[in-house]
């Protein structure tokens, strides 16, 4: 296996059911990392889809060798894929972020120029800064997004405009001293993520990214999901 | 400190200074018109803040973006990716 670079850049996907999403998702990280000229890997954490994500990661393995497409298949329970995955990671830096093509690709060289600027030890992506934004949301669900992060601040304070953004780049180590604080699962592991950064003095930085729904697949915000957020979020109030 | 400690001791140290200026007994308190308008303040204050916090909300609504080139780009972005993975021999 090729030393890594000083910049390299290793992705963490974690799939499940992902067949159609994948091929493409790696297509584009792929064509944006080399046409910005960064060193990179993807790993892909598969959580034992049943829809043959696997074969498909095993094709782009072999049409992007073994030292560019790293698979790995758990059973995990969730929130635990970035923990598994950050081992085989070899990159300085760690991309976090979903493989259901909700996520522009293109703006991931933006991400590693504002890593650099800065000299971050985050870079987190917003969607309600700047240009960032949505694509193929309805006025509910904008509202409850909106409605969810107002509430977010006003409880956390967490120095981020986004926190239910999972679309990051983090320094390795930075990543890795989280993990161990870190105690939820899900999407509130994101952020309790951001908050135990902001109390351990890491820097921040933020673009704007555009998250567009889901290409394939369902996407899910039922009164569910909004239950669970307002759990995980009053746990990280009296927790952090 | 977690944030619901903070939260708890702000509350009681405004409580408590409301609590001694408004509720004191007779001889400590402060004239009278200042003491009609301390009686009520927490309630007011509850209320502005409620105002505040749909005005907030709804202007970020009003401006939530909504990413139109982006989904395009997306889209040309997958045509072009299913053309050149079906090339490098890709089985979809």
């Amino acid at each position: 296996m090729a030393a890594p670079g000083p910049g390299r850049v290793s992705v963490l996907l974690p799939t499940y059911n992902e067949r159609d999403n994948l091929p493409l998702v790696v297509w584009l990280l792929a064509r944006t990392f080399s046409d910005s000229g960064i060193d990179f890997e993807i790993i892909i954490i598969d959580d034992g889809s049943p829809d043959g994500t696997q074969e498909v990661a095993q094709q782009l393995e072999k049409i992007y060798g073994s030292d560019k497409i790293v698979r790995q298949l758990f059973l995990l329970p969730s929130g635990t894929a970035y923990i598994h995955g950050m081992k085989y990671a070899t990159g300085s830096f760690i991309v976090i972020m979903d493989a259901d093509l909700s996520h522009h690709v293109r703006l991931h060289f933006m991400y590693c120029g504002k890593q650099k600027e800065g000299n971050f030890d985050i870079v987190s992506g917003t969607r309600y800064k700047g240009n960032g934004g949505v694509y193929g949301w309805d006025l509910k669900r904008k509202l409850i997004s909106r409605g969810a992060n107002f509430l977010t601040q006003v409880l956390l304070r967490p120095g981020a405009s986004d926190l239910t953004g999972s679309f990051r780049l983090y320094r390795k180590e930075v990543l890795q001293k989280l993990m161990e604080k870190c105690v939820s699962k899900g999407y509130v592991f994101q952020m309790e993520m951001i908050v135990r950064a902001r109390q351990l003095g890491f820097t921040i930085g933020e673009v704007p990214i555009s998250f567009v729904d889901r290409v394939y697949g369902e996407s899910k915000l039922g009164g569910n999901e909004i239950v669970s957020f307002l759990k995980g979020l009053l746990t990280l109030f009296a927790t952090t | 400190m977690t944030k619901l400690g903070q939260w708890l001791c702000g509350l009681a140290l405004l409580g408590s200074a409301w609590a001694a200026l408004a509720l004191a007994p007779l001889g400590l308190q402060p004239p009278g018109p200042l003491r009609q308008a301390l009686l009520p303040l927490p309630v007011y204050l509850l209320v502005a803040f409620g105002c505040y916090s749909l005005a907030t909300v709804g202007y970020r609504l009003a401006t939530f973006n909504d990413c139109e080139e982006a989904a395009a780009e997306l889209q040309e972005h997958i045509r072009a990716a299913r053309a050149d993975l079906r090339r490098r021999g890709l089985r979809l």
